[in-house]
């Protein structure tokens, strides 16, 4: 479980984080969504130590985040950024191998090898082993990524927007993995996602943020309605159902957009079409 | 596969045979003779132990601030940390000229180590997109140190003293008992080797590292250790030796990437190569005469490296 109390946060003298409590549960999948700038970034950096904590307290399955050293918390959760590019001319199956550094501390053993080969399994890099990074493509440095947070196999799994870069295949394989993982394996996962329905079809908690609050928490079905989705987007949106989960329909041009671009007028649209 | 280290070994025992073989004296190996063991245990194994060391040891400093400032155009002799080292050398031959040699290598050491602190201060707030701000903060920095211990060597009437630090650096004055120290920069450049996963996964980002549950600090600061006991000794035993640190980690990385575990023992040997070849060439140039190394390195260092930056770069 990860509890958070009177988290608040500042960059200079912007507040961006206002005195947030949140009790995350374990054996769940957990989806954080919100606008741009609603601070989902600063809180998942802030919850993985990559920032430190100005005032407040968060606590992973019981370790203080401001007393335990950084070594222990790498082996209770792995940490994904939304930003992966790196300048480093690695292997893919070099940078997954580092994911298991917290275990061997340089001289990896045969269950290190073994989970780096499942990483590189499940994310279809096998093939991709021995390319550099700097020689691949976007989708496939991004499922590198995603390989070595999963090779360091934590209780918790910490990841922003994780399918950007994604094709359509990958991106529902990704969440099938994630679901599996805390449904057979009973790891906990949170996740920002900014493609709802992702969070619609395979979330089992979701929880809403904007302006640096928490504005709605709960099941998907709670979260995902028409009320909270167009107040926490400023825009109209509209919710249908699919297979007994909330399909958010926020694709298509709707005639209340309030967006502060202008409806186009009739002949863009005609020179669109 | 294999081929290639071996026949990289054998260029480089060559190398190493030639460099034994090759001075102003004139000696027989194959015959042997007290004068030949003379002259080589005297002044050419020193001579070749020392290029070996500085050239292994300036490359393994190169790939560990590169992996500092995640950057590939800066090494440890563009980033202010050698004229730092002079700065400490001098401060102490100034404030304490009777002081034994250990302690003036502390000196300046400790003042290699401020320099690179004060170059990683600086790059850690420039804006990461643009790349050739960092070697230009390091040359500026460089500039700015060197013109100080310039300076101040002019008014304490030291330049001469100071010149043999700052100028192109040479083997000639290599003999027995005088390039000893060397050996404490090829430790340090082991140490790197040692925590060489360290130094790969700093590269990664500090996110990506401190995921990993590395200190950053810890890391940053063992680099810097490396780096400066590596520049401040090179610098004070041999004077400036350019471009092995910039141009050789970049060949490298390029060949072989920046897994630094497997790549940092292919960086020493090919720092060592390439010095040894220089220094060998300029022996046999206008022999009897020598050329410095620092000036065949001037050449073709920066040949190397223009060819290193007009080459076309992958993915931004
Ligand atoms: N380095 C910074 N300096 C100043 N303000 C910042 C900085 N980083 C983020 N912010 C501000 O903090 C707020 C929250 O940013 P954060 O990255 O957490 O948002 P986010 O919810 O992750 O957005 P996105 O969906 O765009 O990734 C934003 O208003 C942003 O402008
Ligand atoms: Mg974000």
């Amino acid at each position: 479980m990860i509890r958070i109390n009177g988290l608040t946060h500042r960059i200079g003298a912007t507040p961006i984080l206002h005195d947030i409590d949140l009790t995350l549960p374990r054996g769940k999948l957990i989806a954080l969504i919100g606008p741009n700038g609603a601070g989902k970034s600063t809180l998942l950096r802030l919850v993985a130590r990559l920032e430190p904590l100005q005032a407040g307290r968060i606590e992973i399955d019981g370790l203080d985040l401001a007393t335990t050293g950084t070594e222990r918390l790498a082996l209770a959760m792995a940490v994904m950024g939304q930003q992966t590019h790196v300048a480093s001319r690695l292997r893919v199956a070099e940078l997954v191998g580092f994911g298991r550094w917290p275990h061997h501390h340089g001289r990896p053993r045969a269950a290190d090898r073994e989970a780096v080969e499942q990483a590189l399994d499940a994310f279809g890099l096998t093939p991709l082993r021995h390319r550099f990074l700097d020689e691949i493509s976007g989708g496939q440095a991004q499922r590198a990524h995603l390989a070595m947070t999963f090779a360091q196999g934590t209780d918790w799994l910490l990841l922003d927007e994780p399918l950007n870069n994604l094709d359509m295949a990958h991106s529902r394989t990704l969440m099938a993995r994630l679901a599996d993982l805390v449904g057979a394996r009973g790891r906990s996962v949170l996740t920002v996602v900014h493609e709802v329905n992702y969070a619609a079809a395979w979330a089992d908690h979701i929880i809403a943020m904007k302006d640096g609050r928490i504005v709605a928490e709960g099941a998907p079905e709670t979260v995902l309605t028409e009320p909270v989705l167009s107040a926490l987007y400023d825009t109209p949106i509209e919710v249908s159902r699919h297979d007994d989960r909330p399909l958010v329909l926020h694709h298509h041009w709707h005639d209340q957009l309030g967006s502060p671009f202008p409806k186009p007028s009739d002949d863009t649209l005609r020179v669109l079409h | 596969m294999n081929a290639r280290p071996l026949a990289a070994g054998l260029a480089l025992a060559l190398l190493v045979l030639a460099s034994l073989g090759t001075g102003a004296a004139r000696i027989d190996l194959a015959a042997g003779g007290g004068w030949t063991t003379l002259v080589l245990m005297e002044s050419r194994l020193p001579r070749t132990l020392a290029v070996l060391l500085t050239g292994a040891a300036l490359a393994v400093a190169g790939t560990v601030i590169q992996s500092l400032v995640r950057n590939r155009f800066v090494g440890p002799d563009t980033a202010g940390t050698g004229e730092s080292a002079a700065l400490g050398l001098l401060g102490i031959t100034l404030l304490a000229p009777a002081a034994p040699i250990w302690i003036k290598m502390v000196a300046a050491s400790l003042a290699a180590m401020a320099g690179t602190a004060l170059f990683l201060a600086i790059v850690r707030r420039l804006p990461v997109r643009e790349v050739m701000l960092v070697p230009i903060a390091g040359l500026v920095l460089s500039g700015i140190i060197g013109s100080v211990v310039t300076w101040i060597a002019w008014e304490a009437d030291l330049l001469q003293f100071v010149g043999t630090w700052l100028g192109s650096g040479e083997f000639s004055g290599v003999i027995a008992g005088r390039y000893e120290l060397l050996w404490i920069a090829g430790a340090a450049a082991g140490l790197a080797w040692f925590a060489a996963d360290r130094f790969a996964i700093l590269s990664l980002g500090d996110g990506v590292a401190i995921g990993l549950g590395l200190s950053t600090r810890g890391v940053m600061r063992l680099g810097m250790v490396v780096v400066s006991v590596v520049s401040a000794l090179v610098v004070t035993t041999v004077g400036m030796i350019p471009f092995v640190g910039l141009v050789v980690p970049n060949i490298v990385a390029r060949i072989m990437g920046d897994n630094l575990r497997a790549s940092i023992p292919v960086v020493a040997a090919g720092g060592a190569g390439l010095l040894l070849a220089c220094d060998l060439l300029g022996r046999i140039v206008r022999h009897p005469y020598e050329i410095p190394v620092g000036t065949i390195l001037g050449i073709a260092g920066s040949v190397i490296f223009l060819w290193l930056l007009y080459r076309p770069v992958s993915h931004g």
